[in-house]
């Protein structure tokens, strides 16, 4: 009996990780797209909008099927991106503060609607709860499945049309001029994500929804300057992200999914900012130390140099003071001598009388040549 | 010129963004195998105009044709270079990528560039003088380089009609140089193009063919008839000097 049941949860939790895999990759790739488009804020806009969808959906057809919800939370999606396009067209009003609009209308919509069902002691509506933030222990076999058909689907779409997406998203005047038609791509790019969007909101829940769109993009953003790698990482991470979200808050129990994903998600993220090889501040930081030590090697270097040029004997000695002087009073002299010791270049006559060396005169001469 | 072939004709082409018409009325007449330049003040409509001419812009009324068939059909013998700065530069992307969009076109739906496609792209990069940084992330550019690179994208076209917006704004003297000897082999081949250009003083010495715009079409044809103290005057208004020695100057 124990061995069946640690099956049964064994497989239960393996079924719930294969999903959010698939979540994670499909938002992570189409994210890669909204970053570079600068469409993260429509992700998040769209995921709030799906609330009054999801529960409006409930309300009509009675039904918690999952592909009812995810319809009802597409339509509402793209009903709240028409809007918010009505608004800047018809309106004076500008693109981010027209998607504020839209995101905090109809998410307060949505919650108005969730309390009104909530009053009624309706036990299916329990599990409506769920999509503000996320539980992807609730999910059953069956929402699981319509993920992975759809959230594969907009992979298979995306790898398909990879090379017309990448023209939209990067120069979309020279793509039309060849006769590619830009809005279709547009609107067949936008429904993918809206796709993984909508799958997500059970499992991520409508709220930090936007996370798993931005964030992977972001981190993989740092540690390349290729498109397809970029998609590729960033899907690795969002598919990390879903997959740990779920494991953590399944195991433990009480856990809403959304907010451990968005930890994790976010904890890519900052090791990203921070050791990316190129972007990382970390890396920038050290490469900017190394330099700052190589200019004040330098600059004591040729200091000595400047101060035995004044006597006959190039290996005169001088006080460690008085290049200090000379290098205008900041610290680190007695170290960059030190440095320079190591290399031959200069060395300790005695107290802080330092002179420099044959190879050290060399290697000034040179510098100053240079300079 | 009359035996010559024409390149692109357009009649009777208004565009109106909200009631306010940006192109009105213009009609142009263009042989095959010249360098024209657009000029004309801020705001005169000459990106409008290319751009409606490509079908970018969906005009309120006129008729275009290049090569003598509408522009859907002949598209593939058109090449477009459109403004430095109407991309992101930091897209993560390879110079070698960005070129081979210029295969686009030929490749249709679905297909991925091949390696005669690369070969291509390699010598458009070559005849810019930017072959060493094909592998390059385009956001380390300066901007020549990035200039250069939309032209080698251009030149991989293979078109026989080429529309550039503002290919020297803002490029190194190098570049520069670069883009007139490109505009003139190109022209030696028999090619057509036109740019939307900024810099009075230039045109005699780039240019065959001008246009002058502003809203209205001035004037149009080669460049010692069209460009005219008169024409520019209408043109840009009272906002250009005239030197004695006959060097224009732009206010």
């Amino acid at each position: 009996m124990d061995f069946l049941q640690l099956l049964f949860t064994d497989y239960t939790v393996r079924t719930v990780a294969l999903g959010a895999a698939v979540l994670g990759m499909a938002s992570g790739s189409l994210g890669t797209f909204a970053m570079l488009r600068r469409q993260s804020l429509l992700g998040d806009a769209m995921s709030h909008a799906a609330l009054p969808g999801v529960i409006l959906a409930f309300m009509l057809t009675g039904s918690k099927s999952p592909l009812v919800l995810v319809i009802g939370a597409a339509i509402a999606g793209v009903i709240g991106t028409l809007f918010m396009l009505a608004i800047t067209r018809y309106t004076k009003i500008k693109e981010d503060s027209a998607l504020g609009i839209v995101l905090s209308v109809f998410f307060g919509f949505g919650l108005v609607l969730l309390t009104f069902l909530q009053r009624n002691p309706d036990a299916r509506q329990a599990g409506l709860n769920t999509f503000l933030f996320g539980q992807a222990a609730t999910m059953l076999v069956r929402d699981i499945v319509t993920m992975v058909v759809l959230g594969g689907i907009a992979l298979v779409i995306l790898i398909l049309y990879w090379k017309e997406f990448k023209l939209l998203s990067f120069d979309r005047d020279f793509g039309a001029s060849l006769g590619y038609p830009m809005t279709y791509l547009d609107i067949l790019l936008t429904s993918l994500l809206v796709i993984a969007i909508v799958i997500g909101l059970q499992a991520v829940g409508v709220v930090l929804m936007s996370a798993m769109i931005v964030a992977p993009a972001a981190a993989a953003r740092q540690w390349t300057n290729r498109l397809g790698l970029m998609t590729g990482m960033s899907a690795v991470f969002g598919a990390i992200a879903g997959v740990s979200g779920s494991l953590i808050s399944s195991l433990q129990s009480g856990f809403s999914t959304g907010p451990v994903v968005v930890l994790v998600i976010s904890g890519i993220v900052i090791f990203s900012l921070l050791f990316a090889g190129n972007r990382g501040i970390i890396w920038s930081w050290i490469r900017q130390q190394r330099r700052r030590r190589i200019l004040r090697l330098e600059t004591v270097l040729s200091n000595m140099f400047k101060l035995a040029e004044q006597h006959e004997d190039l290996t005169h000695p001088h006080s460690r003071l008085v290049l200090r002087a000379m290098d205008h009073g900041r610290g680190g002299v007695e170290a960059s001598l030190k440095a320079l010791e190591e290399q031959g270049w200069v060395k300790r006559i005695e107290g802080d009388q330092w002179s420099l060396t044959p190879a050290g005169i060399e290697e000034a001469r040179q510098f100053a040549r240079q300079s | 010129m009359t035996t010559k072939k024409t390149a692109l004709e357009v009649t009777d082409l208004t565009v109106a963004y909200e009631d306010k018409p940006v192109l009105w009325d213009v009609d142009l007449l263009v042989p095959e195998g010249i360098l024209m330049a657009i000029v004309g003040p801020n705001g005169a409509g000459k990106t409008t105009l290319i751009k409606t001419i490509m079908g970018l812009i969906k005009p309120a009324a006129g008729n275009i044709l290049v090569y003598g068939k509408g522009f859907q059909e002949n598209r593939h013998l058109v090449g477009y270079v459109p403004q430095r700065g109407s991309v992101d530069w930091d897209f993560p992307t390879s110079v070698l990528d960005v070129v081979l969009m210029g295969r686009y076109g030929r490749l249709g739906w679905f297909k991925r560039p091949s390696r005669v496609d690369v070969d291509l792209a390699m010598d458009a990069l070559i005849k810019v003088g930017m072959a060493k940084y094909a592998n390059r992330q385009i956001s380390q550019l300066s901007g020549g380089q990035q200039q250069r690179t939309f032209l080698a994208r251009a030149l991989v076209q293979d078109a026989q009609l080429y529309f550039m917006d503002e290919p020297f704004q803002g490029v190194d003297a190098t570049t520069e140089r670069a883009i007139i000897n490109l505009l003139q082999d190109l022209r030696a081949k028999g090619k057509t193009v036109i740019v939307v250009h900024h810099d009075l003083q230039t045109v005699p010495e780039y240019f065959d063919w001008v246009t002058l715009l502003n809203v209205r079409r001035i004037a149009s044809g080669a460049v010692h008839e069209a460009f005219t103290e008169e024409n520019l005057r209408a043109a840009y208004g009272g906002r250009v000097a005239f030197v004695n020695n006959g060097r224009r100057v732009l206010r």
